[in-house]
């Protein structure tokens, strides 16, 4: 036959489990303790709480350049909570709220914003890569961890994150290409918030998802309500569930929004208007698992108010702790650390010609 | 003449071409409906239309290599990288195609691009945002690579490197983006493209500079005179590929020493060029080794460091001091 049809899979499924007004579906509502409800909502909270904190200190010029998380907190927090501890988290730049998640200290994060490399130690133990600005460049390294944890014949997987942005990037077509090619338990996650800084969604793929940029690599793909927690878990598990048996890759595209600035040195008035900010302020993430909760009997008034302070107290001793090091002399001579697993001739001369400069300075 | 800001030249230089030539198209991330994310290209896209200020999904690659592709067609694409620490993405088309599609076809074809790009450091920003890689591009044959260091020079650089018929990458100080303003003529203006200019003459010592290191470099000069009667002379290069060694060579022949200052990392950096092109050119003159006061071999620490990182007036006065006394 000189022409054929050939079938491919094409078409993407869109999964929301939440509605607009906090009731679930009971066909797809996930059975879930309230102790981990409890906790998704915990985290959500913390993320926006500790934002808000950090953008007041962005304009008071204690910390400089940072990215808010402000709405996508269901997608950062739905998806890290499907991981296990032993499951690689590969981050981009907007991921704060799960990243708290998963063991890296508030502190740590003001420090990282302050300008203190010191602020990138990940903890032992905490399997998850340092902010990644370069875009969509990590998402290689989430199929070299995901072949190496095939290789070792162990059952943990790699989820990385990045924008709707990076999707136009080569290393994800690569990404996702290797991950098809050599089905490892990778979990691409993309946060897709409608916006790379001013470029909308619309403009940076004709494609009617991204969801489906998995379909030509091989590697399935389905879109979830990016705002609704429970499905965005939902589907980080199944797709961790499939890794984890040997299935390879799966491509979440959680759709939400980019409520705040790009970067506290962007003005979103130059490219979007209130309106459409408005639209999806009605759909806040946080709003919506709160509604669900207190259906459910989980939250109350008081109970949200004492979850407040607690994290308010939470953020506040961070922020202390964090200022401190901040006020006190920094010392430059740490830009000579970590470069190699050892020194060398020429790097011990340029830091003892700092060293004396700085002296001289002193004296 | 007006009073602008370096920002407000690229753009006026941007301006004006546009309407000279409709060759001239801009493109890059965000640099159409939000005029890029320093405003250099505020109001191309409300003047010219979304054809001739494209803002394009996020890719350098794709900037880049679509560019070549625009330039060998006979179009004039100015691709603006967002950050310098981001050309890496598009360093392939670079390296592969955009300095070599002359050589390749035999002089057939040409890539009449510019690459702009944001570079080094002293803004307070995130990591990747304060590199100063110049040598990359000044080490590939085929290219030119230009760096203003102050408004009007900027200007008349930039309007060359969009006239230029090969590729030019042009890195933009960010630190001094807003720092100061010149006058800058609304006439047009233009400066050669490899030739270096002789910011303050002197005798007896030569400093060699660029870019934003221009400033201290210029303070290290006024405090020579002051604190130690000595005239040094600078020199701001201008244009890193190709090299104008004969006005500083000639220099260095004068004054029989030389203190390069830049922020690039020192192993391999412009320097190293620089200080060979003296040896080869004016040994026999030099009365004191050539100093280099550099940013060190240590990657861009975050901006609580950076200004240790940086080199600054005292750097360059006890380097030119030293270079002075032997
Ligand atoms: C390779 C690269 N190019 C450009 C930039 C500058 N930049 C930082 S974030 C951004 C937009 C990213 O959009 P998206 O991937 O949707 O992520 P979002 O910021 O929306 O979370 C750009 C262009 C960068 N960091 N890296
Ligand atoms: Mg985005």
């Amino acid at each position: 036959m000189p022409r054929e049809v050939i079938e491919i899979p094409s078409t993407i499924e869109y999964l929301t489990i939440l509605d607009q007004d906090g009731g679930a579906d009971p066909a797809l509502e996930p059975e879930l303790s309230d102790e981990f409800l409890l906790s998704l909502h915990r985290w959500m909270l913390l993320g926006r709480r500790f934002d808000e904190r950090m953008l007041r200190l962005q304009r008071q010029g204690r910390i400089g350049t940072f990215a808010p998380v402000m709405g996508q907190e269901a997608a950062n927090v739905g998806a890290a909570a499907a991981l296990r501890q032993s499951d690689w988290m590969v981050v981009a730049f907007r991921e704060a709220a799960g990243e708290l998640m998963r063991g890296r200290t508030m502190e740590d994060l003001l420090l990282y914003y302050g300008g203190y490399n010191e602020g990138g130690t990940i903890p032992e133990g905490v399997n998850n890569l340092p902010t990644s600005i370069p875009v969509g460049s990590q998402a290689l390294h989430a199929v070299g961890l995901a072949w190496g944890i095939k290789y070792r014949g162990k059952d943990d997987v790699a989820m990385v994150f990045f924008g709707d942005g990076a999707t136009s990037q080569g290393d994800f077509h690569e990404a996702l290409n290797f991950a098809g090619v050599y089905k490892v338990p990778t979990v691409f996650v993309c946060q897709n918030n409608q916006w790379a800084i001013s470029v909308p969604r619309s403009r940076q793929t004709a494609a009617l998802t991204l969801a489906q940029k998995g379909l030509a690599h091989g590697v399935p793909g389905i879109q979830v309500d990016g705002n609704d927690v429970l499905a965005v878990y939902v589907a980080a598990r199944e797709a961790i569930e499939r890794a984890r048996a040997g299935e390879g890759a799966t491509l979440i595209e959680a759709v939400t929004y980019r409520m705040s600035v790009h970067t506290t040195a962007d003005d979103p008035k130059r490219y979007r208007t209130d309106e459409e900010v408005e639209v999806w302020r009605q759909r806040d993430p946080i709003n919506r698992f709160q509604i669900y909760l207190r259906t459910k009997g989980l939250l109350d008034d008081e109970k949200l108010a004492g979850l407040e302070e607690d994290i308010d107290q939470q953020i506040r001793e961070a922020v202390e702790r964090a200022e401190k090091t901040m006020s006190e002399p920094v010392d430059p001579l740490v830009m000579f650390d970590h470069l190699y697993a050892e020194s060398y001739p020429h790097l011990v001369d340029q830091r003892r010609e700092l060293a004396d400069a700085l002296s001289d300075k002193e004296s | 003449m007006a009073k602008m800001t370096m920002v407000q030249a690229l753009n006026l230089a941007l301006t004006q071409e546009m309407a000279e030539d409709d060759r001239v198209i801009v493109l890059g991330e965000d640099v159409g409906r939000d005029g890029g994310v320093f405003r250099v290209t505020d109001g191309l896209f409300e003047t010219y239309g979304e054809s001739r200020a494209l803002d394009t999904p996020l890719g350098e690659a794709g900037i880049v290599g679509m560019a070549i592709g625009m330039a060998i067609y006979g179009l004039r694409p100015v691709a603006e990288i967002q950050f310098s620490g981001f050309i890496y993405q598009a360093f392939h088309q670079i390296e592969q195609h955009a300095a070599r599609i002359r050589w390749r076809s035999r002089g057939r074809f040409n890539v009449p691009m510019v690459i702009r790009a944001p570079f080094a450091a002293g803004v307070r920003a995130l990591e990747h945002h304060s590199e100063s890689r110049e040598a990359y591009f000044a080490h590939t044959p085929g290219l030119k690579m230009v760096i203003p260091s102050g408004p009007r020079n900027a200007r008349a650089l930039l309007v060359s490197a969009i006239r230029d018929p090969d590729p030019v990458v042009f890195f933009e100080p960010k630190s001094i983006y807003r720092a100061f303003r010149e006058e800058v003529p609304e006439d047009e203006e233009v400066m050669e493209i490899g030739k270096s200019v002789i910011a303050r003459e002197g005798q007896d010592l030569t400093l060699i500079s660029y870019g934003a290191m221009m400033r201290p470099t210029l303070a290290a000069a006024d405090r020579l005179t002051e604190e130690d009667g000595v005239q040094a002379e600078v020199i701001d290069l201008l244009t890193l590929s190709p090299l104008d060694d004969t006005l500083f060579t000639t220099s260095v022949r004068k004054t029989g020493r030389a203190v390069i200052v830049h922020e690039a990392h020192r192993s391999f950096g412009p320097g190293a060029e620089i200080a060979s092109r003296i040896m080869e050119r004016s040994f026999w003159t030099l009365e004191a080794p050539i100093k280099r006061v550099t940013g060190y071999d240590v990657v861009v620490p975050f901006f609580a460091r950076e200004q240790a990182y940086l080199p600054d007036v005292e750097r360059v006065l006890s380097a030119a001091r030293e270079t002075l006394r032997a």
